[in-house]
């Protein structure tokens, strides 16, 4: 029954969390693309954004504006009719340097789960990921699809800062990062690739939905790759999924 | 009047103290925060002394005061929210109105005597270019530029508006901080909300614009500490694993992976981020239902305030002079 899987969770008198199921899993993240599409599309009153996570979408609702009652079982009857695939997601090639200071941590990723750093690399490059959700920082994108071979519990002490556009591990999900922060993850790579860049025209490359793979590249076609990124360009290749 | 030229100079001022409008809205789906004011009416009382929108940017103050320089021009200045002190020039502003402050002037913000947060507001708004349709500063993100520092000029927008208003002293709400069970409160033991309820807590020093972080009973979760990240907002009671509460505030991320205990109404997070380190602060549970009817309460309290807003040389009326009375601070009675 996909109507008993749905629940309604207010987040006080300001958000209410639609929640789909309580995994990591393309199909409920599906489901949550979905409703926000149709949440966006209704253009229910009181409604200021929505947020789409792994499993559930938080729609913020600003009280005054909003009739509660009615705006709550909208958004159920609206969770029980979203049908996944309304929209088709762009399938992004990602360029990344593995390892050496671009990945301080693929040597340990390798040697934590016997295996060489050349076979992480292809098992890594070798996967496609779904963006699920991005958050924490403007353009942090978190994916999922990650091998299970390279799933690796995070750092118990967080570095301090680790560089934008770092490709990596955080237990059994991957990631890219936007702008330098705190965190946990193991770094295995780095993408000149900017998620986020406030002077684009579109700030955020990737939307939920989206799948990515990544392909190695050389310390050669890093540099240009990142000149011309640094510059503006998107450097990711792009297609229809 | 003021020209295009008009600006003001930080002289200095704490590391808490930034620009602040109500917030970024529309992009917390890429992981972008609001931020925005801590304290919405207090900033909103600030702005409508100077003939802005309840909205627009001003100046937040945390705990510590400052000094500015008025450059290029006259401004009309008023300050709200935390208990605190505005000269200009050396002359007392007194609390709840507006003022003059001439080219060459030192305004100068005291430090905040109760409360956390001060707003200064400035007619005609500040003439700085939003980033992502904000002023607001996010210190995380660095988005909307820097914390204000030393030497820092802000200029200031053409305006005529140049009449001194006056407000009504505020009465504001006490008691305990409110809050509407869950999202996940099924994450812990039975009782669990009960005994945050009563429980005494005290915010921590380590508190800040993103979260704060309180001291008291810890609570105990009925599992796994950890949930499949969700989205949060200012006001989510998220507990990690220690059991320690922490209630996100206007900086907070825009998901999280913790199981959060309750939500505080919107009606109380002005009065909470208001309540400074090492104070008490207690939670009491009310119905959704109730928490949307405090919501629209707040807002015609606000509006009702804002609503006794009047030029200062008008003739007060006799409610206004007792209420006067009884106004902490200076009254030059001019």
């Amino acid at each position: 029954m996909i109507q008993g899987q749905i629940r309604l969770r207010p987040c006080g008198d300001s958000a209410v969390t639609i929640e789909f199921g309580d995994r990591i899993d393309e199909r409920l993240n599906e489901r949550v693309v979905a409703l926000e599409d149709a949440v966006n599309e209704a253009r229910l009153p009181g409604i200021i954004e929505c947020v789409p996570t792994y499993r559930s979408l938080l729609v913020h609702i600003d009280p005054l504006l909003a009739k509660h009652d009615s705006l709550l079982a909208e958004l159920r009857r609206l969770a029980i009719e979203a049908r996944p695939n309304l929209r088709n997601g762009q399938l992004w090639k990602v360029p990344v340097l593995y390892g050496g200071n671009h990945g301080v941590d693929l040597g340990r990723i390798a040697s934590g789960h016997g295996m060489s750093e050349e076979k992480v690399v292809s098992i890594h490059s070798g996967s496609t990921y779904r963006v699920y959700m991005v958050g924490f920082m403007p353009g942090f994108t978190y994916l999922g699809g990650l091998d299970p071979r390279l799933a690796t519990p995070r750092r118990r002490v967080p570095r301090n800062l680790i560089p934008g556009g770092s490709v990596a591990i955080g237990g059994a999900q991957a990631a890219i990062t936007s702008n330098p922060s705190p965190s946990g993850w193991h770094l295995i790579g780095r993408t000149p690739v900017r998620c986020f860049d406030p002077d684009r025209a579109s700030p955020f490359l990737f939307e939920v939905g989206d799948s990515v793979s990544f392909e190695p590249i050389g310390t050669d076609a890093w540099d240009q790759l990142r000149q011309r990124s640094a510059a503006g360009e998107i450097v990711a290749t792009c297609s229809p999924h | 009047m003021q020209s295009a030229l008009t600006a003001i100079r930080v002289i200095d001022c704490g590391p808490g103290t930034t620009l602040q409008d109500r917030g970024r809205f529309g992009y917390r789906r890429f992981g972008v925060s609001t931020a925005g004011a801590m304290d919405r009416s207090s900033a909103a009382i600030a702005n409508a002394l100077v003939g802005n929108m309840q909205e627009s940017a001003c100046v937040e103050f945390q705990m510590t005061g400052g000094r500015m320089a008025v450059e290029g021009g006259t401004l009309t200045i008023a300050l709200a929210g935390a208990k605190s002190s505005l000269s200009i020039g050396g002359r007392q502003v007194p609390v709840g109105q507006s003022a003059l402050a001439k080219s060459g002037e030192i305004i100068r913000i005291g430090p905040a005597r109760k409360g956390v947060f001060a707003y200064l507001a400035v007619a005609g708004g500040f003439d700085l270019e939003p980033e992502m349709g904000s002023l607001s500063f996010h210190r995380r993100s660095k988005m909307g530029g820097e914390a204000l520092k030393s030497g820092d000029r802000l200029p200031v927008k053409e305006t005529n508006n140049s009449e001194l208003l006056i407000v009504e002293s505020p009465t504001p709400r006490s008691g305990p901080i409110r809050i509407v069970a869950g999202p996940q409160v099924d994450s812990f033991k039975p009782g669990e909300l009960n005994r945050f309820c009563s429980g005494r807590y005290i915010v921590r020093p380590d508190s800040d614009r993103m979260a704060f972080r309180l001291s008291g009973p810890n609570i105990e979760h009925s599992g796994d500490a950890n949930i499949i990240s969700d989205g949060v907002l200012p006001g989510s009671i998220q507990v990690p694993g220690e059991g320690i509460p922490i209630v996100l505030m206007r900086d907070c991320q825009t998901t999280g992976g913790y199981p959060k205990i309750a939500t505080v109404i919107s009606a109380d997070l002005d009065r909470l981020a208001q309540t400074a380190p090492n104070e008490a602060v207690r939670f009491s549970p009310v119905s959704l239902d109730e928490a949307i009817a405090a919501a629209r309460e707040a807002n015609e309290w606000l509006q009702r305030l804002l609503a006794t807003i009047r030029p200062l040389a008008a003739e007060p009326s006799t409610e206004f002079l007792l209420r006067a009375n009884l106004i902490d601070g200076a009254t030059d009675g001019s």
